[in-house]
């Protein structure tokens, strides 16, 4: 299964080791891992600022698997990638806490690189996931970014 | 007559108090914006579906524009853009 979305933590270690096992035509191995930061203030309210506790990740069960596997999809047919491993977990986080994963195996690092950072500018603007920070003033829904939607945007068109 | 189901997540949800319900499809609502506009005419909370900035909606779990046509027994979501990774 190369798309899970879990509550459980990830061992990114094992995750790469696996996408090359067993196999020698494998060159490359690119990685991203994300994680909770602990950001030192967010807005709340008025303009009041409370330092992040924790974060609770929603997601909508179905739809985020197959948004995640489309977006896979379309890598595999823009680069020459050999295997893709993604992980979102969902849930409540702590600050440091490992967030997200994504590895691509190839023969090479330009389409590894290339189609890690495409999944991961994808999975921001389509895959269907929602941040609350928890702050001791009370919880906050993250705003989306626009400049998330401006690193998807740079992918239309491009070829490898 | 088969309904339709209504999904709502995120900061959405919690405006409506509801993160569901399931309706049959009002006459004339053809379109994805046009359910919206039918939710968000019952009033406040439901008028927060027609200020959420950006709002995002699916149909059968695909992201779509307003534009989209729905019939009876579409799973259809209205949510905030998405904030993952």
């Amino acid at each position: 299964m190369s798309v899970s979305v879990q509550e459980a933590d990830f061992d990114a270690g094992a995750e790469i080791a696996a996408l090359s096992a067993g196999r020698d035509d494998v060159g490359a191995v690119a990685s991203f891992v994300g994680l909770v930061r602990a950001d030192k203030a967010a807005t709340v309210g008025a303009g009041a600022t409370a330092a992040v506790q924790a974060m609770t990740l929603e997601h909508y069960p179905g739809m985020t698997e197959k948004a995640l596997e489309a977006i896979v999809t379309e890598a595999r047919g823009r680069w020459d990638i050999y295997g893709v491993r993604v992980i979102h977990r969902v849930g409540k986080l702590q600050p440091g806490d490992r967030i997200v994963f994504v590895a691509v195996a190839s023969a090479h690092r330009g389409e590894a690189f290339a189609a890690c950072e495409f999944i991961m500018d994808y999975l921001k603007t389509r895959a269907p996931f929602w941040k609350k920070e928890d702050t001791a003033e009370g919880g906050r829904w993250v705003d989306a970014r626009e400049s998330d939607d401006q690193a998807a945007g740079r992918w239309k068109g491009a070829q490898k | 007559m088969m309904n339709v189901k209504i999904l709502f997540f995120a900061g959405l949800r919690e405006a409506l108090g509801t993160g569901s319900e399931s309706i049959a499809l009002p006459a004339g609502v053809g379109t994805v914006g046009a359910l919206r506009d039918h939710l968000a005419a019952r009033g406040a909370p439901w008028s927060a579906l027609a200020t959420t900035k950006n709002l995002r909606s699916a149909v059968n779990q695909q992201m779509v524009g307003p534009d989209a046509a729905i019939e009876a027994g579409d799973e259809v979501a209205f949510f905030p853009p998405v904030t993952g990774g």
